[in-house]
């Protein structure tokens, strides 16, 4: 085995951080949404609020590191081998002599399924929570800008299945950790950068 | 000790004959020769404060105090307390002798009274300091001159010389004599008017905290000669001004909350937005009704004049110790600390008319509120929303005046006939009776606006966001958690359950081949 540095500090960073942030906006989110009481509704509004922009702030620092160092080449989408990848997650996995079919590199971090994964959160339901989360955050606006009579409730609801698609990536995601060559292997990459290979 | 109870009774005594008498005016009333006299009759009071306050009685005239006439610049109907409905005692027309202990004037018995003439206006009913000035119903507005005895009770003539050097400043039990009292007792009518706000504490109403601001009904109703500002029949709904500065020239009445606090007036953008839609009032008195005393929620006039096995009047008390029934008024059910209902509110309010026909097969607005959420002028209200059930024409389809309170023989409250209050009733007002009555149901709405909670005890999001809210009938607005999409939510928390489930039956294969596998 040979270890290679796949996750730089600032990749590392933004993950964890956006992954807090992420999880924080689920939690206070659902309780604003009323699905539970947990913080209280005004505290969970603030938390939300509070999140909400700081991962705008992330966002654009990681937008500018990607662009600078070149890094957003890793989410170029192909469809290569993902039929094989998707038929190792479900069944290969199970069996012992069943090896990933991709291999990753310093230069190819991500496999073409992952991809897939992120760039379908990156362009649809990301943009459809910001979006709509920006929309509702600048509601006492909408005069201004002559949008009195677009409907809270059809930006509540882009919201909230924003929302429920985050939460199932999420599921998705952190069981996915559990599936490198060892069960925590993908988790130490994560937080020491080395990736096993 | 017997020595010494006698000495601290004297000394008590004493102290009240030393204490300084402080006036907060530039005349000392009680040192007026014009006052300085027996009145025989209360007219007597009112000539002697005009020959000083000449103008004072011409402005009375002009208000709705006075003529219990107003005429809505909204809609321009005719209204007052001479013309319109309630669905507490209905209607005043026929009962003037007793309404009138509440009209600012001496012998407002019927249509025939005067109201041109000044030596009429009672000045003491607002003025009076010592609070010993009390009109009683069966008098046409004028206070006892001798003793009465009512029920046993000996009841003393007040002190007009007593009361007429001692006049001064209005005050919430002055205000409150009436208003507190409206309906035929304390706290029936409004809901956020009783006599807790005589003395009230910072809980109950934070502006007039008897301990801390203390305010009197006039610092927010101001007046103009005489005009006082406020008006029930004309509200303002939706005050989008600035509050008022000190100094500024403006025709503006302090009667809004914004006329003091504006609209933003929370430290957060997102409360002050709400106040976009929300009125203050929606928020800051959670409940009426919360000075210890029981409103009036509802009254049956339908179940009146039932009589006992002797032929005498019945009274029945609720557990609370209120009266239950009446043989005089009904069935009644009271509450207190009660949540209002609340509509969308522009201020608008148009009352049902004499002679309007209405119909009785669905429940009769005594008073219709309009507002909706998009016509830009309403805001959301808290409301008390009275229901009853009360006489109307089977054959002319209108609200009856029935003739209740009086010493003649028509009078329901003296011999429960119907027919005879009804007939009366028409006789004087001129709505007609036809022979054949029933009860309607009815509703009446007032607005609250009175006992402002401290802001801790304001409402809490969660009152209005979530299921099944305080605002569950109101309509137009989308709000957070109250208007959620279920079917939606269904799908997606199956699809989530799904998902959860998916990922844990294949992390368990999982798990359980890596076990056997590592058992070989």
């Amino acid at each position: 085995m040979k270890k290679i540095y796949v996750f730089k500090v600032f990749e590392r960073f933004w993950h964890w951080s956006q992954a807090l942030l992420i999880i924080t906006l689920l939690i206070s989110g659902f309780e604003i949404h009323g699905s539970y009481n947990l913080l209280g509704f005004a505290t969970a509004t603030d938390i939300h609020e509070i999140c909400a922009w700081s991962l705008v702030g992330l966002w654009i620092f990681a937008i500018f590191w990607h662009i600078v160092t070149g890094e957003w080449r890793q989410y170029i989408p192909t469809l290569d081998r993902v039929n094989a990848i998707m038929n190792y997650y479900i069944l290969g996995i199970l069996k012992k002599e069943v090896h990933h079919p991709y291999r990753v590199t310093r230069l190819h971090k991500h496999n073409p399924l992952q991809i897939l994964a992120y760039i379908f959160i990156l362009l649809i339901v990301g943009p459809v929570i910001w979006l709509s989360g920006w929309f509702y955050i600048l509601y006492e606006y909408w005069p201004i800008f002559g949008l009195e009579n677009l409907s809270l409730k059809l930006v509540a609801t882009a919201h909230l299945l924003g929302a429920y698609a985050m939460l199932l990536f999420l599921i998705v995601h952190i069981y996915l950790i559990t599936t490198g060559h060892t069960l925590w292997a993908h988790l130490k990459a994560m937080i020491t950068g080395y990736d096993e290979a | 000790m017997k020595k010494y109870i006698l000495f601290l009774m004297v000394f008590l005594w004493i102290i009240p004959s030393y204490a300084e008498t402080t006036i907060d005016s530039t005349a000392d009333h009680s040192k007026f020769e014009e006052l300085d006299r027996v009145f025989t009759d209360a007219t007597q009071i009112t000539e002697a404060c005009l020959s000083c306050h000449t103008e004072s009685a011409k402005q009375i005239h002009k208000t709705t105090h006075w003529n219990w006439q107003y005429i809505n610049p909204q809609t321009q109907q005719k209204l007052g307390k001479k013309n319109i409905f309630n669905n507490f005692c209905i209607s005043p027309t026929s009962n003037y002798t007793f309404c009138a202990s509440c009209h600012i004037g001496y012998g407002f018995k019927d249509e025939s009274f005067d109201f041109s003439s000044q030596n009429n206006v009672d000045c003491l009913a607002c003025h009076d300091t010592t609070a010993t000035y009390k009109k009683l119903p069966g008098f046409s507005g004028h206070p006892l001159y001798e003793a009465l005895t009512k029920n046993g009770k000996i009841i003393q003539p007040p002190d007009l010389t007593l009361i007429a050097k001692n006049v001064g400043k209005t005050s919430r039990a002055t205000c409150g004599a009436c208003h507190f009292y409206g309906g035929g007792g304390n706290a029936v009518k409004h809901g956020d008017l009783d006599s807790s706000l005589k003395d009230p504490n910072y809980a109950l109403d934070v502006h007039m905290d008897k301990k801390g601001l203390d305010f009197n009904c006039a610092e927010c109703h101001t007046s103009d000669n005489h005009n006082i500002s406020g008006s029930r029949y004309n509200i303002t709904a939706k005050d989008n001004k600035k509050a008022i500065i000190k100094g500024q020239k403006t025709n503006r009445t302090k009667s809004t909350c914004q006329a003091c606090h504006s609209n933003n007036p929370h430290d957060t953008s997102r409360l002050n937005n709400h106040s976009k839609k929300i009125a203050c009032q929606t928020c800051h008195i959670p409940t009426y009704a919360r000075g210890g005393i029981q409103t009036k929620m509802t009254w049956d006039w339908s179940t009146a004049g039932k009589l006992d096995k002797s032929g005498k009047p019945i009274t029945i008390k609720d557990s609370g110790g209120r009266n239950a029934y009446l043989s005089k008024k009904g069935d009644f059910s009271w509450d207190s600390y009660v949540i209002p209902e609340y509509r969308w509110f522009n201020g608008k309010v148009k009352f049902i008319e004499k002679k309007e026909k209405i119909d009785p097969t669905k429940t009769v607005s005594i008073n219709k509120f309009y507002g909706s959420y998009d016509d830009g002028k309403s805001k959301i209200w808290p409301l008390k929303i009275f229901r009853g059930k009360q006489p109307y024409d089977k054959k002319y389809l209108h609200l009856l005046i029935p003739h209740t309170a009086g010493k003649d023989d028509s009078a329901f409250w003296g011999n429960y006939d119907w027919e005879k209050s009804f007939k009366f009733g028409a006789d004087v007002s001129g709505v007609k009776y036809s022979g054949e009555y029933d009860f309607a149901t009815t509703q009446m709405s007032w607005p609250i606006t009175h006992m402002v909670a401290p802001k801790y005890d304001a409402l809490d999001c969660k009152q209005c966001h979530r299921e099944n809210s305080r605002l569950k009938n109101i309509k137009g607005v989308y709000m957070p958690a109250a208007h959620n999409i279920k079917w939606l939510d269904n799908i997606m928390t199956i699809i989530v359950l799904l998902t959860l489930g998916g990922v844990f039956i294949h992390g368990f294969i999982r798990l359980f081949l890596f076990y056997k596998r590592d058992k070989k």
